[in-house]
């Protein structure tokens, strides 16, 4: 049975650090007012990137930073059409999505051609910690990655709720005509959090890519950055609310693959909805909390309206 | 002079009928459309029927064969547009590569009665329906599951398998039930854990799979569908045995994949197209299987004993003679 736990709980840490990465830069864009369904394209440009660069220099630091630098051109990319030109966002976010998908595509198929492995950052035994039992094995044997993605919690906590950035970001997603006439710039700061958007999209990507699959191949992350912008909403905008919705959606997840590998006997078309039963239950459980999204989100910023 | 004009007409005759000949054969090559769910490089599914095509073509020759393809058309509507698409522009053979695709062809195959269709991997032709220009083909997986487990079974030391199956349908139902059986025909108490996907293409869930599997104890692994790239990764970073389908998968952990199932679409193919070139338009079910190479046994003798060798060459095993 400990081995059973064990396997869950790493099952799910790995599982949940794509989203992570994902869900943070979407609610700090949302925070600001913007809305962009095009991650899950920015996440394959990301994984593409950044496999593409390892499997050519072998270095995972350089991947991991194209992966970057990829993202955040994305993000002005999406920042130009929703702030600048003020698009419809989700309208464009869709646009950016299947860009994305196609683009990955394209350049997997003229650049690499096949599927191939890389080797991707190696587990990262953190001394002291790492032998501690059960716990140890669970939290501190992974690889950097995702180590990244939970520590980017605490931080996109700290950011948002104690700088005086985080209550600009907020101020100009709630009522951006306040935050616009005590000075602060909504263009700039919207700017900020979109491209920072695409910078964690990316890394997500390339935490598929070059640390957790170590492969890629058309469309790898298969719908992952939707499910990312629906965590943001499970998440009510809260870094912490998010973990738990990451870790909820993939902890149920590694339970369905335990209960289909031990054989009880639940059809398997059940089990795999299980992840996405229990999120929409909690979801309507919390609808009576009455969370309401940014005020001014998915609304183009006019001066003087 | 009569005997000069008589010569240069009947030379004139024999070179124009010459040269009608030639042009005879090169005017119409044989045009193939091919439409899949994931793309020519997915390591199994698509790939396998792409390098079908491309052996067909090598063996008719560029000038006689011609084919084109989409790839990515996992969304059914995309794929009936394609379908219909291609089949009004006249190609002899269009290939709707899915199980997912035949209602899609009994809509489209009634309008475009020159033109043939087939789909796969089925045993259906819709002949009840009345239609008689498609063609069905179906790999007996099975069969090649059962190589496969046998296999597995003699290597294996935990007695326990994992199997990363996408949905349990078609080909990946048959290559399961097969590889079960041929375990539990070397070893009956083996323990065999299934799980299924419930996608094609979701990598990491796959991939996932493969460490509770290997969590659980199995020390060998097998799957079908081009989302196991992740789960050969797996086997890979953590030394399980990896039996494979569709397609030869070694060069993706050649010291982990013992052996694949390659599905030879061509053995298909073949009789298909010759049955079209003669004007037969469809209404017949091609069978793949052992005894006629539609289903092929690739062993990796490198997984088997490349370990061993590489020891003995480091030194690392000393061969002492008595």
């Amino acid at each position: 049975m400990e081995a059973i736990i064990i396997g869950i709980a790493k099952s799910a840490i790995r599982l949940a650090t794509p989203y992570l990465y994902a869900s943070i830069g979407e609610t700090i864009g949302q925070l600001s007012g913007v809305l962009n369904l095009g991650v899950d394209g920015v996440m394959l440009m990301g994984a593409f990137s950044a496999f593409y660069t390892v499997l050519k220099t072998g270095n995972l630091w350089l991947g991991l930073l194209v992966a970057i630098v990829v993202g955040a051109i994305f993000g002005l990319l999406i920042a130009f059409i929703n702030v600048t030109l003020k698009a419809e966002q989700g309208i464009s976010g869709i646009g950016v999505y299947i860009f994305g998908l196609g683009l990955s595509s394209l350049l997997f198929s003229t650049m690499i051609g096949t599927v191939q492995p890389v080797n991707g950052f190696p587990p990262l035994f953190i001394p002291g910690l790492s032998n501690i039992p059960v716990i140890g094995e669970i939290l501190f044997q992974q690889n950097i990655l995702v180590y990244g993605a939970f520590a980017l919690i605490p931080l996109a906590w700290y950011v948002l709720n104690k700088t005086p950035l985080g209550l600009s970001i907020r101020a100009v997603g709630q009522h951006p005509q306040a935050a616009d006439s005590l000075g602060v710039n909504i263009v700039r700061i919207r700017y900020f959090t979109v491209i920072l958007g695409g910078i964690l999209s990316g890394i997500a990507g390339a935490s598929l890519s070059i640390a957790l699959l170590n492969v890629f191949q058309q469309n790898l992350t298969n719908g992952m950055g939707f499910i990312a912008v629906a965590l943001v909403y499970f998440g009510a905008w809260r870094p912490k609310t998010v973990l738990i919705g990451a870790l909820l959606f993939s902890t149920v997840n590694a339970i369905q693959i335990w209960v289909q590998v031990k054989g009880i006997n639940i059809p398997s078309d059940f089990t795999l909805m299980m992840p996405y039963i229990v999120t929409i239950i909690v979801l309507a459980a919390m609808a009576k909390r009455r969370i309401h999204p940014p005020a001014a989100l998915n609304k183009p910023f006019e001066r003087g309206e | 002079m009569m005997k000069l004009k008589k010569i240069i007409i009947v030379l004139t005759l024999i070179s124009i009928f010459v040269l009608s000949l030639g042009f005879g054969a090169s005017a119409k090559p044989f045009r193939v459309a091919f439409i899949m769910p994931s793309s020519i490089n997915d390591f199994a599914w698509s790939q396998s029927m792409y390098e079908a095509l491309l052996t067909i073509q090598e063996e008719m020759g560029k000038e006689n064969f011609e084919f084109v393809y989409s790839e990515s058309m996992f969304i059914v509507a995309d794929a009936a547009a394609a379908i219909r698409d291609y089949a009004s522009e006249g190609y002899d053979l269009v290939i709707a590569h899915g199980s997912q695709y035949g209602a899609s062809l009994t809509d489209i195959a009634p309008d475009f009665p020159d033109t043939s269709f087939a789909w796969g991997s089925t045993a259906n032709v819709f002949t009840d329906l009345g239609i008689t220009n498609i063609f069905a083909y179906e790999p007996l997986a099975e069969q090649g599951g059962y190589v496969n487990g046998v296999l597995a079974a003699k290597l294996s030391e935990s007695n326990i398998y994992g199997v990363i199956g996408p949905i349990e349908t078609g080909d990946a139902k048959r290559y399961t039930e097969g590889f079960k059986a041929g375990i539990k025909s070397i070893r009956p108490d083996a323990k065999i854990n299934v799980t299924w996907i419930g996608s094609y293409s979701d990598v990491a869930l796959a991939s996932e799979a493969a460490q509770t599997h290997i969590d659980a104890g199995a020390d060998v692994l097998t799957g079908t569908s081009q989302m196991t790239v992740g789960a050969i990764g797996v086997a890979k970073q953590r030394g399980a045995l990896w039996f494979g389908y569709d397609v030869d998968q070694s060069a993706l952990a050649p010291q982990n994949v013992v052996s694949c199932v390659d599905v030879v679409w061509a053995v298909a193919l073949r009789p298909m197209i010759e049955m079209i070139q003669k004007g037969e338009k469809g209404g017949k079910i091609f069978t793949l299987n052992l005894a006629n190479g539609g289903i092929n046994i690739i062993v990796n003798d490198q997984a088997l004993v490349g370990k061993t060798i590489e020891d003995i060459v480091n030194g690392n095993i000393q061969v002492k003679v008595e």
